[in-house]
């Protein structure tokens, strides 16, 4: 059961939240949605059923401006500020998790590293071309024996003159099989985490897909494989050391979440209150039954909240006081409220909520992904109990 | 070539219409408010097109207050080189007309495009009242428009088919769907529209010869009768009786 249907979405803002944001912002969101309705919409439904990556729109998001909206424009950013980074993902997640996730992996965890901690020679070689979409990135932190625990990796490079020989493998790489550079965290032989750009036809690096996800179909997945990799020490972040420097990007990409997450719970609120007026039991429609208003009136309560939360760590984030830790509260809160609404919505679709007539299973399925990626759910909450107790539970 | 695009600010297509102050105000409490998209997708994308083929400036004029500046911004978000704004809030669109007619007139341009009416009063008058006060030829519900030397050439819609219309510059040409495609803005056209200049004149004096003496909404749909298909003469009854359509 495929089709090609209107996008009937429409925004809801029940706190006037975006009174608090500025005509830049207002017109990004607009621009973004148009986007959305235009090019997502009317395929993302097909794309998650088959499992394939809508790979013309990498360049697309692109001509938008989604890639670095926050990175300035010499390196081929948008200049923008944090909040207009937000609502760009937010509109983005509003269409899908997993273009969203094509966008934010380019933006915050390719281009913000190169950004951030490479030398001009490789912002200049790199960051242009990544916001022009002429290259995909894709950033490899994780392992198969190493999630939560990333300080645990056992990725490493050794020296050997004017290169260094990486050996190892990530595993769940947003964009890898796709990718034309991977920005690739791994041990030096002091033990040090550091931070290069690998690139795509590097000899012994591979890229395999990873089959059989039943969650952010519309986006690729793989792992990186190396294989005595030799990397030029050019390619080699010269500053940072230690795991500051794949935190400070996820950080960064954790901040989009919070924002996207929200526009996930949008599309799913504004579904099932549509449906609710228009589907009728009883001689009535459902959205006039007490039980469906007490779902719709806590899904707007709970949107609006995570709207407030977003807004204000936007305004953290573009004075540079956005703490990690608010940063993971946010993202936790938000995802799991989204996770929360899609289910909520599910029931109030009846049956056809578990079509692809309606985003709703999409988006579910989507968010289980957003709920575990960037820090798990439970993670979150153990850097949220950290920062109130100033006692380690990790381990 | 100096293309010069008239835009407008419209409530949003979804908008609730009510009005206030008896009947003779639109309210606007509540109102999102979108460049007009006639004026947006095709006069100023047209205009833009023709501009990076041929050369020239593009130039977005708007008759309001304050409150029009962000679809203005939009209109520079998309690519138009500078705005202005006459700094007045006209109540007809004799009065755009008016303003948009003095401002050519000591500003000339070669092309004066809008868009073939607004999607809130649906009057398409100002494009006409332009080019009269201007004594310019006007060419209206344009679908493609193309410039060789100081000559256009507009196909337009006409009931049944089109026309092709050949016409000397100065002149002001409206436009209707299909003169191009719309363009979404990106986020470095937002950031670059800051810096463009938008400059805001004061109004000419003009009196309106005319007033609004009240709106009044469209009945509401009525419920749908079913009729049993074997009950034709029913049918037929209620066509001629209450519908009067026989």
């Amino acid at each position: 059961m495929s089709s090609v249907k209107t996008d009937r979405f429409q925004f809801h803002d029940h706190y006037l939240v975006e009174d608090l944001l500025s005509d830049d912002h207002r017109m990004a969101r607009e621009a973004v949605r148009e986007w959305v309705k235009q090019e997502v919409s009317p395929i993302i439904e097909e794309c998650s059923e088959k499992a394939e990556c809508p790979k013309h729109l990498f360049k697309g998001l692109a001509e938008i401006g989604a890639y670095g909206p926050s990175i300035p424009v010499k390196y081929g950013g948008g200049g923008m500020d944090e909040i207009a980074y937000g609502v760009i993902m937010q509109e983005l997640e509003r269409g899908d998790s997993g273009i969203r996730s094509m966008a934010s992996v380019q933006g915050s965890l390719v281009m913000y590293p190169i950004y951030k901690y490479a030398s001009e020679e490789q912002k200049m070689k790199y960051l242009p071309k990544l916001g022009s979409g002429e290259f995909i990135g894709c950033f490899g932190l994780t392992e198969p024996d190493h999630g939560s625990n990333p300080s645990g990796m056992v990725t490493n490079i050794k020296d050997d003159g004017d290169a260094y020989i990486l050996n190892g493998a990530k595993m769940w790489i947003t964009n890898s099989p796709v990718a034309d550079l991977a920005v690739v965290w791994a041990k030096d032989e002091e033990g040090k985490i550091r931070g290069m750009v690998v690139e795509a036809g590097s000899k012994g690096f591979t890229a395999p897909e990873i089959h059989g996800k039943l969650s952010l179909r519309a986006s690729i997945t793989g792992e990186l494989v190396f294989e005595d990799v030799r990397v030029p020490k050019e390619n080699v972040f010269p500053e940072i050391k230690g795991l500051r420097g794949p935190l400070s990007c996820l950080s960064k990409a954790r901040y989009g979440i919070a924002w996207g997450a929200i526009g996930a719970a949008l599309d799913c609120y504004d579904s099932a209150l549509r449906y609710s007026l228009e589907r009728e039991q009883f001689g009535r429609p459902i959205g006039g039954f007490q039980l469906t208003q007490k779902k719709l009136a806590e899904m707007i309560t709970e949107i609006t909240k995570a709207q407030l939360l977003a807004w204000r760590l936007g305004s953290l984030a573009n004075d540079g006081k956005a703490t990690p830790a608010q940063i993971s509260m946010a993202k936790r809160n938000n995802v799991n409220m989204a996770l929360e609404i899609a289910r909520e919505a599910r029931q109030i679709h009846g049956g056809m909520g578990i079509t692809n007539e309606y985003p709703i299973m999409r988006h579910m399925m989507n968010l289980e992904t957003v709920l575990t990626y960037e820090g798990t759910h439970d993670i979150h909450l153990l850097i949220t109990g950290m920062e109130v107790t100033g006692l380690n539970a990790f381990k | 070539m100096k293309y010069l695009v008239c835009i407008s600010r419209t409530p949003e297509t979804t908008a609730k219409i009510a009005f206030t102050d008896g009947n003779t105000q639109f309210d606007k409490n509540g109102v999102q408010y979108i460049l007009n998209p006639y004026d947006e997708w095709y006069a100023l994308v047209r205009a833009l097109e023709l501009k990076e083929a041929g050369g020239g400036t593009v130039t977005v004029i708007n008759v309001g207050t304050a409150e029009n500046d962000a679809v203005i911004r939009k209109a520079l978000a998309i690519g138009a080189d500078d705005a202005v704004r006459i700094d007045t809030d006209p109540k007809s669109a004799m009065n755009v007309a008016k303003q948009i007619s003095e401002y050519v007139k000591s500003n000339p341009h070669d092309i004066i495009l809008c868009g073939k009416e607004t999607i809130d009063y649906n009057s398409g008058e100002v494009g006409g009242m332009i080019a009269e006060f201007l004594d310019i030829p006007f060419v209206s519900y344009g679908e493609h428009l193309d410039i060789e030397g100081s000559s256009a050439t507009v196909k337009r819609d006409i009931e049944g088919g089109s026309q092709t219309v050949k016409v000397n510059l100065p002149a002001v040409i409206s436009a209707a769907k299909g003169m191009a495609e719309q363009r979404i803005p990106n986020m470095r056209g937002i950031m670059m529209a800051k810096r463009k200049p938008l400059n805001i004149v004061p109004a000419v004096p003009f009196e309106d010869a005319a007033t609004v003496i009240g709106y009044t909404l469209p009945e509401g749909k009525s419920a749908v009768k079913m009729i049993d298909p074997e009950n034709m003469d029913e049918l037929v009854r209620l066509l001629q009786e209450e519908a009067k359509v026989l």
